[in-house]
This record gives C-alpha cells, sequence and structure tokens, in this order.
C-alpha cells in the first residue's frame, strides 16, 4: 500500500535531520552533564576522578550566588514590566493615524538591530557616562555639579535599562500587531454601547491583548535569563552578574570547569522553574 | 421608539462620494429597510445615523434633537453587526450586561435585565458560555439580546444575516419580524438581499450608488418602480427589459415586463421564441426563452409545464403589467 510505503520512506528520510539535531542538542547537554560531575580544574590539573555532588554544592555555597540569583529574577521581571507596560502604550500610538507613521514605525524597531555588545558600550560611554554622558550634560545643564555615575551608583538598574530598551520594540510591535488584528465592528459595538475609552481599555483592548502579552512574556523571560554580553561590557559583573555571569566567572576566573557544569545546570532548571511560574501566573490572571 | 429624519446626508471619503444627499424621514415604529447592490452606500448611510461615521453635512435629527454631533451612544440607539462583534472573552451574560454596566446601572437591574432578555431570546442555558462555544445563530441571539437590554429609541441592523446559512436565515427573519411585532420598535436595517426587504419591510429604501431611487412598500415598489433601477432590483427572477422596435411601439425607450406577467400561449401569442432552458422549482418552471426582436426573456410558466430546450413557443405579456422607462431610465406613467 501507498500510505504504509510513505510512512516507512518517511521515517527514513527524516532520520538524517533527527539524528542531526539529537546530536546537536543531547552531546552538549550529555558533556556538561558529565563534566559536572569531575573534578576538573585547569589550575589543578593532579586533582582528577569524580566529584559527586560537591560541584553542585559548592557553586550553591559560592558567596555570589544568591545574591546573582536576585540579581536574575531582579532583571528579567525588571525588564518584563517596564516593556509591557511600555510596549502597549507604545502600541497604543503607534496604532493611531499620524503623518510619517511608517517612518516611525520602522525607527522605533530598530533598538532591536544593534547588538547587544554595542547597545552596551553606547549607553555606558556615551549616554550614561559620569563626564561625557548624555544624562551628564543635562543635569549639568540644570545646573547640577556632581552628575549621577549610572554604572557606578545604580549598576543593576543601569543594565535592566539597557536591556529594556533593547526589547522595548520586540513588544511594541508584537502588541501592535495584535491592536491591529481586533475587529473594526467590535470597535463600533463598543462605541454603540457607550464605552468610555478607559473601560475601553480595561475591558475590550486589555483582554484581547492577553494572549500576545503572554508570548511576549515567555520569550523575553527565555532570552533575558540568558543576559550576558551587557554585564560583561559595562564591567558590572560584580555587582549586577545574574548566574549566567556567575557560570562564565566559574569557568573563567576560577576555570574550573566541574563547577560551571553545575552552575549551567543548576542555571538551566531555574530558568525552567522561573518561566514556568510567570507564564502561569500571567495567563491565569488576564484570560479570566 | 422614535422618529428618525435625514436632511441633506452628505458623506464624501477625500474624492469619492459616497453619499451624494439623502432626505428620508424613518416613521415611528417603522420597518424600514435599505436595500442595494454592494458599494451603494447603504452600510455607510446607516453608520452615519448610528454617528458612527461623520456626516460632511446634513443634519440627523431623532425625535426631533439634532444628534448631528452626538456621540453614538448618546444617541440612544443599539445596533446588530454583520459579524455580531459580540466580545469573545465576555461571557454571554456580561455580553449582554455590558452597555447597562457602561451605562452604570445598579447590579441588580443588570442581572433582572439579562436574564430578562436571555428568557425572551431562549438564552437563558447558555449565559456562562463564551461566544466561541456557540453556534452562528445563538450568537445572533446574543447580539440582538445585547441590543434590546438597553432600550434604544431605534435598532439599526447591518446585514445581520448574512453570515448565516439558508435555513436559519429565513428563521431568523421571522424571529426579527416577529420582535418588531412584538416591541412596536423602530428598526432600520440594511440588507442586499431583495427577498429579505420584500418580505421584512413596512417601506423598502432602494439605493444606487448613494442615492435614494425610491422608497415605498413593498408592493409599491415591485407594482410601480420609479426607474429602471428599481424595477430591474426588486423582484426575481429579474423584470425582462426590451428596447428597440418593440419598445418604441409602446413609446418608450425601455419596456419591461416579469418574468410572472409573461403568459406562454397556445396558437399566435405577442412573441415568437425558442426555449433555451427551463429552471424547475417544483412550484414554477423559469424558462430562458430567445425570443427574436424582443430578446432573451425569463417567463415563469406552471411546475408542471412539460416544455423541453429548442421546443417553440408563443408568448403573450400582460398589457396592463408591462412597465415603461424613457431614455434616462424613469417611469413613463400615462394617467
Amino acid at each position: 500500500m501507498a500510505t504504509k510505503q510513505a510512512l516507512v520512506l518517511g521515517k527514513w528520510a527524516l532520520l538524517p535531520s533527527v539524528a542531526v539535531l539529537a546530536a546537536w542538542s543531547f552531546v552538549p547537554l550529555a558533556l556538561t552533564i558529565y563534566f559536572a560531575f569531575l573534578r576538573y580544574n585547569l589550575q589543578d590539573p593532579e586533582n582528577t576522578g569524580w566529584a559527586g555532588f560537591s560541584n553542585f554544592y559548592y557553586f550553591f555555597k559560592d558567596p555570589y550566588f544568591w545574591k546573582d540569583l536576585l540579581n536574575t529574577i531582579l532583571l528579567v521581571a525588571g525588564t518584563i514590566v517596564t516593556t509591557v507596560v511600555g510596549g502597549v502604550l507604545l502600541a497604543l500610538l503607534l496604532d493611531q493615524k499620524f503623518w510619517g507613521r511608517g517612518i516611525v514605525r520602522l525607527l522605533v524597531i530598530a533598538p532591536f538591530f544593534i547588538m547587544p555588545t554595542v547597545s552596551a558600550l553606547v549607553w555606558k560611554n556615551l549616554i550614561m557616562h559620569p563626564v561625557f554622558g548624555l544624562f551628564a550634560g543635562i543635569q549639568r545643564f540644570f545646573g547640577s555639579h556632581q552628575p549621577i555615575d549610572w554604572f557606578g551608583k545604580f549598576p543593576l538598574f543601569s543594565v535592566g535599562m539597557v536591556v529594556s530598551w533593547q526589547w522595548l520594540p520586540y513588544a511594541a510591535l508584537i502588541l501592535l500587531t495584535a491592536l491591529q488584528s481586533l475587529d473594526e465592528e467590535q470597535k463600533d459595538a463598543a462605541a454603540m454601547d457607550g464605552t468610555s475609552t478607559l473601560n475601553y481599555f480595561r475591558y475590550i483592548l486589555l483582554p484581547h491583548l492577553a494572549r500576545p502579552i503572554t508570548v511576549v512574556i515567555l520569550i523575553e523571560t527565555i532570552f533575558l535569563l540568558n543576559i550576558f554580553a551587557e554585564i560583561k561590557v559595562t564591567s558590572v559583573g560584580g555587582f549586577a552578574g545574574n548566574l549566567t555571569y556567575l557560570v562564565f566567572s566559574q569557568l573563567n576566573d576560577a576555570t574550573d570547569v566541574g563547577m560551571a557544569a553545575a552552575g549551567g545546570l543548576i542555571a538551566v532548571v531555574l530558568a525552567n522553574i522561573v518561566s514556568a511560574f510567570l507564564v502561569r501566573m500571567v495567563g491565569k490572571n488576564l484570560e479570566a | 421608539m422614535a422618529v428618525i429624519k435625514l436632511e441633506n446626508v452628505r458623506k464624501v471619503f477625500g474624492d469619492a462620494v459616497i453619499i451624494p444627499g439623502a432626505d428620508l424621514e424613518i416613521r415611528d415604529g417603522e420597518f424600514i429597510v435599505f436595500v442595494g447592490p454592494s458599494g451603494c452606500g447603504k452600510s455607510t448611510l446607516l453608520r452615519l445615523i448610528a454617528g458612527l461615521e461623520d456626516m460632511t453635512s446634513g443634519v440627523i435629527k431623532i425625535d426631533g434633537r439634532d444628534v448631528t454631533e452626538v456621540a453614538p451612544a448618546g444617541r440612544e440607539l443599539s445596533m446588530v453587526f454583520q459579524s455580531y462583534a459580540l466580545y469573545p472573552h465576555m461571557s454571554v451574560r456580561k455580553n449582554i450586561a455590558f452597555p447597562l454596566m457602561m451605562a452604570k446601572m445598579p447590579e441588580d437591574q443588570i442581572k433582572a435585565k439579562v436574564e430578562g432578555a436571555a428568557a425572551k431570546l431562549n438564552l437563558t442555558q447558555y449565559l456562562d458560555r463564551k461566544p466561541g462555544q456557540l453556534s452562528g445563530g445563538q450568537r445572533q441571539r446574543v447580539a440582538i439580546g445585547r441590543a434590546i437590554v438597553r432600550q434604544p429609541k431605534a435598532f439599526l441592523f447591518d446585514e445581520p444575516l448574512s453570515n448565516l446559512d439558508a435555513a436559519l436565515r429565513v428563521n431568523m427573519r421571522v424571529e426579527i419580524m416577529q420582535m418588531h411585532q412584538d416591541m412596536k420598535a423602530t428598526m432600520v436595517y440594511v440588507t442586499h438581499d431583495q427577498v429579505e426587504a420584500m418580505t421584512m419591510a413596512d417601506r423598502i429604501v432602494v439605493l444606487d450608488r448613494g442615492n435614494i431611487q425610491q422608497v415605498g412598500s413593498p408592493l409599491d415598489l415591485y407594482n410601480k418602480p420609479d426607474t429602471l433601477f428599481v424595477a430591474g432590483f426588486i423582484g426575481s427572477p429579474k423584470m425582462n427589459f426590451i428596447t428597440g422596435a418593440i419598445a418604441e411601439k409602446h413609446k418608450a425607450a425601455t419596456i419591461g415586463v416579469r418574468p410572472e406577467h409573461i403568459d406562454v400561449v397556445s396558437g399566435k401569442g405577442e412573441w415568437q421564441g425558442k426555449i433555451l432552458l427551463t429552471e424547475h422549482l417544483g412550484s414554477d418552471s423559469f424558462l430562458h426563452v430567445e425570443a427574436g426582436d424582443a430578446g432573451r426573456l425569463v417567463v415563469r410558466a406552471p411546475g408542471e409545464f412539460s416544455g423541453k430546450p429548442n421546443d417553440k413557443i408563443s408568448l403573450k405579456p400582460d398589457p396592463a403589467r408591462i412597465h415603461k422607462f424613457d431614455a434616462q431610465g424613469l417611469a413613463i406613467r400615462s394617467k
């Protein structure tokens, strides 16, 4: 029979790509798990063999662990709140009819195209720098003699600002397309029903945006848990480092491959817990 | 319940004139139907009455009050939309209650009104469902429920039945007519379907390219169409139009005869022709006839008519039912 043949043929035809994909994702994971249970420090090459769970234990015991975990959560949560709230407002603005709307929409998406390293450098050295920065210039213009050293005084907040700036366009764009898919007749019906602007936002628009907002939160959580470039480039890892940065410093500064692998695994598990929790919470609140 | 009056209402989008200027008085408690082909401006006219579009010029009065500058909600009208426009994330109960909630009516009154409307529309058991879990006909009922709880001055319907299947459409048509009889409310109904217009309306407004062609009762329009357009639009199948020598004999540029006013006769009739094809509907048969100078005609014959394609037949129009039109397409009435 043709269908049975096609089925068997299909399986064989799929095999190479499945094999490559499996190798691609399983081999690194398997290696990481393997390393995580080894004594494997580049500065202590004599000391080898199985380490049991000690790599995991000492990663938890690292003086930076709890601080960096908190930083990770604050960075993700803060950026999500900023980009979703800002994204909704920006999307509402961009949904209006005004002259030059096409160009403005194009400009709004621009930050998303800029490499994280580049935008971090620009923000640190051109915008938030206490001497040369734009913000400092504005402060001096208003008569201040001691402009704020943003990355020095508020490292986590500053990194969050850079990251929010990068992700705001993404949220705004997704929400804008969702706004445009709102049925015209529903807007008319709301007008006939005497809905005020505020009630329209609350009862019609926000529920309509619930799903795209959930998508934005999910995607952003996945990416924001792994933020690294912005922290490394602005060299605030000691103050505003997250778990990704901690894994990096275990490998780079302490040259402990086993500990870094254990940290990586812990970070993955924590990331999954956080994202599952967030998405469920948001989904429930908005769709009810 | 209200009288709605349009005075020289005009709507222009950029260079496109949608409504060149419409005057119309909709009487208290009347079921009036706007009918016309797509793009004739009937929906725009309805939306102007609703306040969903701004007029370019003109005045709209409801019960004598000038509402030209009044927002849609302030006009106290309700509208039922083609796509029903239910709020998808709200339950049926909340959908129906929504206009009352927006009007800040007390909870207990809202509850009583919603349940009253639901009972009237057979929706009681669906009150806690979402619109997505309802059939097309049920959604339509919810939309009507949302319209009636506000006790508006008039109801506006924008092609409300066009998304339903044929059987359901006939049912809903009867339900809306029943509702009109019970409530004695002013209703303005837009449709492109002339059968809907004929069966439902107290008066029909025929529109073509934004112009009101004729306003009258269904039978008025059927018996005395003012223009060629109305003559061709009202009635199914379409009226036959004959030009040339035969029309000149009647001192007209065009004459029109409806298929049901042409008889198939034995012996010599007025026109001779050959049957091209026949449509059997059971109660009637429609014959498509090639009738020489008269051109191609559609003729209604009894259901049991036995003629076959290529048969020769004689036709005789009812002389009292011949409509005459001048070169501008206006009816010539001899008195």
